[in-house]
């Protein structure tokens, strides 16, 4: 874990909400924060290589684009197996996060991927084919079927 | 909004990965993509009018903040899952929250400062709520990937 201090923590207050649309965008931070655009800058890109901020990017409702249907899979995957699979999944592009999670006793999947395609039968079919490459014969397709919350964690 | 052009692809295949960070990240866009900079913030525009952008800026690691994440889980009767599900998206620490077709039917991501803090609020649930709800936390993560890539991209292949 990293100590932030005071003027990284406006900083990322800033940054956690939406870039402004002008051609100057970081300028306008820069100055809601009280520091130079310049400085600005080289704090993003230093907080970047520190791990800090993950990314810098525009964040995509995937409904709207195009990513109609998304699903969480979990599977049941043996201790020892869990690293080989894990990656294997990983390496799946339409596969967006793997986790291996701590899971109660009537919930024995422990190995979660979400996962995103364009149709309902792209997206069977995917499953499909990962359960029948890693011979994975447990798992759930435990899809979305109401949203009630998505936004981005404010932290500061 | 009609669907996406090639430059809309392109522009967000670009935003997703590759965010120019310098004074003038529009303009390095659009002199990559062979257009004006008024050009790419009228699509941005569009784009984020339409809902396809949720936002552009950063995406921070609660780990390396010190914030634990978890993933929690409750089995809801279905008439009162929506009543639920209000008082679990009432706090600022839950960004995600679905019902699924599981017997596990409600399932919500918890952002806090700490374990601890964690632990207190999912208390704080089940007693507010009457409903059990179990935590599974990430114990190895293999994939965070959050960049989709668009078809059909010419501008930017």
């Amino acid at each position: 874990m990293t100590i932030i201090n005071d003027q990284d923590k406006a900083i990322l207050r800033e940054l956690q909400g939406d870039l402004p649309l002008e051609p100057r965008p970081f300028a306008s931070v820069a100055a809601r924060v009280g520091v130079s655009e310049e400085y600005l800058m080289q704090r993003i890109n230093a907080m970047m290589d520190e791990g800090i901020i993950r990314r810098f990017a525009a964040i995509l409702r995937h409904q709207k684009a195009g990513y109609t249907v998304n699903a969480m899979v979990a599977w049941k995957v043996e201790p020892e197996q869990v690293d080989r699979i894990g990656m294997k999944f990983a390496a799946c592009e339409q596969v967006s996060h793997c986790y291996l999670r701590e899971v109660p006793s009537d919930f024995d999947k422990n190995l979660f991927t979400m996962v995103h395609c364009r149709s309902e039968e792209e997206l069977n079919l995917l499953v499909l084919n990962m359960s029948e490459l890693l011979g994975l014969e447990d798992y759930s397709i435990i899809s979305s079927e109401h949203e009630y919350k998505k936004t981005s964690m404010k932290y500061f | 909004m009609a669907s996406l052009t090639s430059l809309d692809k392109a522009l967000l295949n670009m935003m997703q990965s590759n965010f120019p960070l310098n004074m003038y990240p529009y303009k390095t866009m659009a002199d990559k993509l062979g257009v004006t900079e008024e050009g790419i913030i009228a699509r941005l525009e569009a784009l984020k009018t339409a809902g396809i952008i949720r936002r552009v800026g950063a995406v921070l690691d609660a780990r390396r903040l010190g914030f634990y994440s978890t993933l929690c889980a409750a089995k809801v009767a279905v008439d009162r899952i929506d009543e639920v599900a209000e008082i679990i998206n009432s706090y600022d620490g839950v960004t995600h929250n679905y019902r699924r077709a599981h017997e596990y039917n409600l399932w919500f991501t918890l952002t806090a400062p700490s374990q601890g803090a964690s632990r207190i609020i999912i208390d704080e649930l089940i007693h507010k709520t009457g409903v059990n709800i179990v935590s599974m936390p990430a114990l190895k993560t293999y994939k965070i990937k959050v960049a989709l890539e668009m078809e059909g991209d010419d501008h930017n292949k």
